[in-house]
């Protein structure tokens, strides 16, 4: 479904990320976890559309189409949904409207009619119910006034509306109760479908209890150092991130 | 080129010329503010930059031009006006036409609506409601050193008379729609009195609309009363073409525990300043004060917005938002004052503004003067780009680019927008507000102006 062949992404001329290489089958569940700063929420962004890095070598491909040539809007069309480790409040759009939007751009792009008003609504309420979201929040303006929790599970709200083929979450686990964070869990488990996959990045071995993955790949100065099954975050989880970086120098060296 | 003097002289000239005339159709209480007010005017002149207040606004190109017709409607108008018929709305309103400031009608002048509010021209209710015009006439804007009010006062000609009575309770909002048409190029300057007496509750509408292309001038002064518990809300309009110059003037006094609410949207128009005054007179009053424009071309509006805290346990809020494409300007200057023994002030002030181009530009200056000590006062303002976060926050769910811009415009303009209260209004705007991010014209559409 990915394929991510040496990736080499600069920010204002600093390299993140430093040859990435990672592939991602249909069905299955990536963890990317490592310390802070090192380069996972770039990955997820540069994977989303974000223009805001420069890519100095490298490919990334998405369904056997050259993934870095889409616009972020058809990435998403595409099938790709990035979860925002920080979502943004858009006051004066009100959720109903821009679910809506994001919706009927969706079935343009497969060729369908937009929705009716009743069917569209009638989606809202199924896909509320199954991430629990409060009724009122879909009623506001897009994340205003929402709790750190609320945001997140609006996320999975979005995720949920718009079925997509690969669900990129940032740090979804970040800032959230235990409560909040089986709601979430629940919710993306709930829509993974055998042919869909998803890439969790996290810093906490946490959320993995609840989203079980298949591979686990460790992200350290801008490079994947360690991949291996579900136990190396049990592993992080015991031992933390400074034998990771040990090793990592080691090598360099 | 044309210094002060020369400036004024124009004026003061059309002052000798018409004062004769426009005295003759007024009543007696309102000529006898018309001497003093064109020597004060004599002396302040018409504003320029270096007046504080219009420091970002050029008048020179409106108020140095020679227009064919001042004030007076002639013998001819009003034979026109007989015939003048405007299916002005499908707003479920009460609607009144002004037509090039004055009210178009020969019969019904002034005529009562349900919870016996009169409405109508001010001239002919200044007859019939004498001492009512003795109480409120002129009363609001006392004191003001604009030299535009002072002209207005001097010559205003007509305008439109509002009176609501104690306990009155209007469902239905009061629309007045300003229509500029004419075949000459125009000044006119009229003079609008709204009295709301205690414990009642009304909405009135302002739309500004001109019809015809010619270059266009109007001051307009409206002095509102709104009188114990009363509630009060009024909500402008203003769709002008580019050639025209729409300056207004709104003093708002309110009594004790009195709510009113001004909202300036400007859609379109050529120069646009709104100045809005609110005096807050009595102890637990409170007023919300927005304004919302959308420019572009050359178009220039100046939102000036002064709240004086005079009492007491008042509170203030005051909200202004700009959309500014290609070379447009703008600018807000939103001034609280809050008196030496009003305690438990509450002030707010936030102005938000954001530039499509590189060309465009826009002044922001808040001004707070506080002579209390226990206040609360807040002001913010900014003047930025579209938020990129917020415009890849959109993309990333799959909407295009152009329609993201679109719905972040729309939801920053909607964040004045929702405040209007009459329901129909409130949707009308959000549309024409779309209509025109999109840039489409945006003819105030289903409130087509059917004249003839």
């Amino acid at each position: 479904m990915l394929i991510i062949d040496n990736l080499k992404v600069a920010i204002n001329g600093k390299v993140i990320l430093k040859g990435i290489s990672l592939e991602v089958k249909a069905g299955e569940i990536h963890a990317l976890m490592g310390p802070n700063g090192s380069g996972k929420s770039t990955l997820a962004a540069i994977l989303a559309g974000r223009e805001f890095a420069e890519v100095l070598e490298g490919t990334v491909t998405y369904m056997g189409k050259n993934l870095l040539e889409m616009p972020a809007e058809e990435r998403s069309r595409e099938g790709i949904f990035l979860g925002f480790q920080y979502p943004i409040e858009i006051p004066g759009v009100s959720m109903v409207n821009f679910m809506k939007t994001a919706v009927n751009e969706h079935r343009k792009h497969k060729g369908l009619d937009p929705l009716s008003a009743s069917d569209f609504l009638k989606l809202m309420r199924e896909k509320k119910e199954l991430v629990e979201i409060d009724s009122k929040l879909a009623n506001r303006s897009v994340n205003e006034g929402f709790s750190g929790g609320e945001k997140k599970k609006n996320e999975i709200f979005q995720m949920a509306m718009l079925e997509p083929k690969l669900a990129i979450l940032d740090e979804t686990d970040s800032g959230l109760d235990i409560d909040a964070l089986r709601i979430v869990a629940n919710g993306v488990n709930k829509l993974k479908r055998p042919d869909t996959s998803a890439i969790v990045i996290t810093h906490y071995q946490r959320l993995l209890d609840y989203i079980v993955p298949d591979v686990v790949h460790v992200l350290y100065d801008g490079r994947i150092v360690k991949t291996s099954g579900r136990e190396l975050a049990l592993e992080l989880e015991e031992k933390g991130y400074d034998w990771i970086k040990k090793d990592a120098e080691k090598n360099e060296l | 080129m044309n210094n002060q003097s020369e400036r004024s002289e124009r004026y003061l000239k059309l002052y000798r010329e018409n004062i004769g005339r426009i005295s003759l159709s007024s009543s007696p209480y309102i000529n006898s503010f018309r001497q003093r007010a064109i020597e004060e005017f004599e002396k302040l002149g018409i504003p320029t930059r270096k007046n504080e207040t219009y420091r970002y606004t050029n008048l020179d190109t409106f108020f140095n031009h020679d227009y064919n017709t001042y004030f007076m409607p002639g013998e001819a108008d009003f034979i026109k006006a007989e015939e003048f018929r405007c299916d002005v709305t499908d707003l479920d309103a009460h609607g009144v036409v002004l037509m090039n400031g004055f009210y178009p009608t020969i019969r019904d002048k002034v005529r009562q609506l349900p919870g016996g509010i009169w409405i109508g021209s001010l001239n002919e209710a200044s007859a019939k409601f004498s001492d009512l015009i003795e109480k409120h006439y002129g009363k609001y804007v006392n004191g003001n050193s604009d030299g535009l009010v002072l002209l207005n006062t001097a010559l205003a000609s007509d305008g439109v008379f509002l009176y609501v009575p104690e306990g009155a309770v209007l469902k239905k909002p009061i629309q007045i729609v300003n229509l500029v048409d004419s075949q000459d190029d125009i000044f006119n300057q009229h003079r609008n009195l709204i009295i709301v007496e205690k414990n009642a509750d009304m909405t009135l509408i302002i739309c500004d609309h001109t019809l015809s292309p010619r270059k266009f001038l109007t001051n307009a002064v409206t002095e509102i009363y709104v009188g114990e518990n009363s509630h009060f809300d009024i909500i402008r309009v203003q769709n002008e073409h580019n050639n025209a110059a729409k300056i207004t003037h709104t003093f708002i006094y309110q009594e004790r525990n009195s709510f009113a609410s001004s909202n300036n949207i400007t859609l379109h128009g050529g120069l646009v300043r709104n100045s809005t005054h609110h005096y807050l007179g009595g102890e637990g009053a409170e007023c919300n004060s927005y304004g919302l424009f959308l420019a572009d071309k050359f178009q220039h509006v100046d939102n000036y917005v002064n709240v004086s805290h005079a009492f007491p346990k008042c509170t203030s809020n005051q909200l202004f938002k700009g959309v500014l494409d290609d070379m447009s300007t703008g600018a807000f200057n939103g001034r609280i004052f809050v008196h030496k023994d009003a305690q438990g002030t509450s002030a707010y002030q936030k102005n938000n503004n954001i530039l499509l181009t590189d060309d465009a530009k826009m002044d922001t200056k808040p001004q707070l003067e506080i002579y209390a000590d226990d206040v609360k006062c807040s002001h913010g303002a900014t003047v930025g780009q579209m938020d990129e976060n917020a415009l890849f926050y959109l993309r990333s769910r799959g909407i295009s680019k152009r329609e993201a811009r679109l719905m972040l415009m729309f939801g920053f303009a909607h964040e004045v927008i929702q405040n209007i209260q009459v329901e129909a209004l409130r949707e009308r705007m959000d549309n024409l507000v779309m209509q025109r991010l999109k840039g489409e014209l945006s003819r105030c559409a289903s409130c087509i102006v059917k004249c003839g």
